[in-house]
């Protein structure tokens, strides 16, 4: 058996000592650190809440002109408006009266950036949420409808926000800024798809 | 009655020496075994609290009883809530309807979420009123604080279960605030909720921290509380320090023995809370939509919107701080800001004394505008977002914000009495 003598004070190596200590906080830190991965990953999207998010199709050929489909996308409801050539008519001429007309605050793709805020003239894609407090704006798509010179858009019925028919806002609405546009594409004339575009997957 | 020692006499502390190793019988045989006697004596008979308590400390021993009563029906709702986006609503209906005794065991809990912020409120506000938060008692007030910010996150997620219309609706407006961070915010707010949308995952995490983490945090920091309490030793509603006026026994002066002084006082206060707590219990359990909200009684519905968003009646000030600002991302900052600022309330109080009893007319100026400024900014975060209430909610803000960031001013400037030698204290 070996002996075991105890060593003086004076005979430690403090600065051994300290460095032994901090080398075993530091590797036990970096055990901690990899061991905290799979409980934090746990928390993100499942295989499943990403499978029923995946991207949503729509056949946009059966959506009559000036009519709006409704599909749902990751539990919200997207808003498909088919306009007419009147209904396009009528987005433009008001800009005075809007926060954002060039949506340089609101939230939307690059390719829906503009003016009638969409990738075709056409085919008008927002998310209904309202950027208020999120409720669901009903549609108003008539001109004159709410008042003489209403050009037709949406009218949020909790607090009144209102928007034209690119989802801009008009002025006197709580909400501050216009609809949110989702990524979509078109893969083929007919079909329109929610959720993914060229950059890949929302 | 005082602690006794073997020979009758009372004891001087610290009484480690009632292990009495010579004694015979079942108390004997535990103590040997496990310092009860010792804990009684340092923590109870022997703690020694200033004798000068008046009304507003009732309230950290009703806030431990409201833990109890949490804990207790918490635990006794889990054995029939149903946590999951598509039975949560119907299995709290379940408790209601068909559970004997569940409206109760439910009631009580909602009761108590409410009853443990007015006595959290009230024991904090104590101590803005006698500094209780300075120097020795810093750390103290820091847990405290903690254990406030567990609370906010524990009333949060369990107002989140019942899976009501609200429910969703409070839960989406409140994470979508971690989404005003730059950068990380979106994928924070994915994270959190588990899925593109407040749903069954979402639920589910707020269950498991509900019933698991946070209560063990709650406890955890709730005995850190009191050992901190321990180590600083009380305040007092004059400010000073009775640890510096020593009798020949080595016991404050001015001290009495917390067992049976003070557990004597706080049963007359456990007896009053019980009488109230019954009344909104069995009478007006939702007390006009303040305790319970008549939008939770229908389901979660993604796809409707309540008429207008509140919050329960203790998030509101803050709540009403975050709309007052037209951007989003400062309002979450400000509202963030008026939380965490309680944390530096040690620090930015410069007075000399630390009772509102010697401070000025500036301190006490600045105490009442900050009341009232809770009080409307609560009021005003129930009502809806506009014209004149927005315009109030900004007013107050200001105020608000002005009795921290002003404090290290006003309390230097402020007049201040002079502080008498021993505690004020009239015999009854």
């Amino acid at each position: 058996m070996a002996d075991h003598a105890v060593v003086a004070d004076e005979e430690v190596d403090l600065s051994r000592r300290k460095f032994l200590t901090g080398a075993t906080i530091a590797t036990g830190a970096v055990g901690v650190a990899f061991a905290a991965v799979p409980f934090i990953e746990s928390w993100s999207p499942s295989e499943r809440a990403r499978a029923q998010g995946a991207p949503v199709e729509l056949d946009i050929s059966k959506i009559d002109p000036g009519q709006m489909a409704v599909p749902v996308w990751r539990k919200t409801p997207i808003y498909v408006v088919r306009r007419t050539p009147d209904m396009i008519a009528h987005v433009t001429g008001h800009d005075s009266e809007l926060k954002d007309p060039k949506s340089e605050d609101s939230d939307q793709p690059e390719y829906a950036k503009n003016t009638l805020r969409s990738r075709s003239e056409e085919y008008l894609v927002l998310i209904g949420v309202c950027t208020h407090l999120g409720c669901l704006p009903k549609q108003r798509f008539a001109a004159g409808e709410l008042y003489p010179n209403w050009p037709g858009g949406f009218f949020c019925p909790c607090h009144g926000s209102r928007f034209d028919l690119a989802g801009r806002v008009f002025d006197g609405s709580p909400a501050s800024t216009n609809l949110r546009v989702p990524r979509y594409s078109y893969p083929n004339p007919r079909t329109l798809l929610i959720g993914e575009d060229e950059k890949g997957v929302a | 009655m005082a602690v006794k020692t073997a020979s009758g006499a009372p004891a001087a502390l610290p009484a480690g020496a009632t292990a009495q190793p010579g004694k015979k019988g079942f108390w004997a045989w535990l103590n040997r075994r496990m310092p009860l006697d010792e804990f009684i004596a340092s923590q109870l008979t022997g703690y020694y609290a200033p004798k000068n308590f008046n009304i507003w400390y009732f309230f950290g021993s009703l806030a431990l009883l409201v833990l109890v009563v949490q804990l207790l029906s918490g635990i006794y709702l889990t054995m029939f809530y149903k946590v999951g986006e598509g039975s949560s609503f119907d299995s709290v209906e379940y408790i209601m309807r068909e559970v004997d005794y569940g409206w109760l065991i439910r009631y009580l809990h909602s009761t108590g979420a409410s009853a443990f912020f007015i006595v959290v409120y009230l024991h904090m506000y104590r101590a803005l009123l006698y500094g209780s938060y300075r120097a020795p008692r810093e750390l103290l007030w820091l847990i405290g604080m903690l254990i406030y910010f567990a609370l906010m996150a524990e009333a949060f997620m369990g107002y989140v279960l019942p899976w009501g219309n609200m429910s969703f609706w409070g839960a989406q407006v409140i994470v979508n605030l971690f989404g005003t961070i730059p950068g990380i915010g979106p994928g924070l707010v994915e994270w959190i909720r588990g899925d593109y949308a407040i749903a069954d995952a979402t639920v589910n995490r707020f269950f498991a921290m509900h019933v698991a983490l946070l209560p063990l945090a709650l406890l955890l920091l709730v005995l850190l509380h009191l050992v901190a309490l321990r180590q600083a030793g009380s305040n007092n509603p004059d400010g000073i320090e009775i640890k510096e006026k020593l009798g020949p026994d080595g016991h404050p002066l001015d001290g009495i023995p917390f067992h049976p002084y003070y557990t004597v006082k706080d049963v007359v206060g456990v007896g009053v809370f019980g009488v109230l707590f019954a009344i909104v219990v069995f009478f007006v359990p939702t007390l006009g939509g303040l305790f319970l909200e008549s939008p939770n009684f229908e389901p979660a519905n993604p796809l409707s919107t309540p008429e207008h968003i509140a919050p329960a009646w203790y998030f509101t000030p803050y709540y009403a701080i975050l709309r007052a600002v037209p951007d989003q991302r400062l309002g979450a900052l400000l509202l963030v800001l008026a939380v965490a600022l309680f944390l530096f309330l040690p620090w930015l109080d410069r007075s000399p004394v630390k009772s509102m009893r010697y401070k000025g007319w500036m301190s006490r100026t600045a105490l009442a505008l900050f009341t009232v400024a809770v009080l409307v900014l609560g009021y005003l975060g129930l009502q809806p977002a506009q014209g004149l209430y927005v315009m109030l909610a900004r007013l107050f803000a200001v105020i608000y914000f002005a009795y921290f960031l002003l404090m290290p001013i006003y309390t230097k400037l402020d007049p201040v009495k002079p502080l008498p030698e021993r505690l004020t204290y009239h015999a009854h």
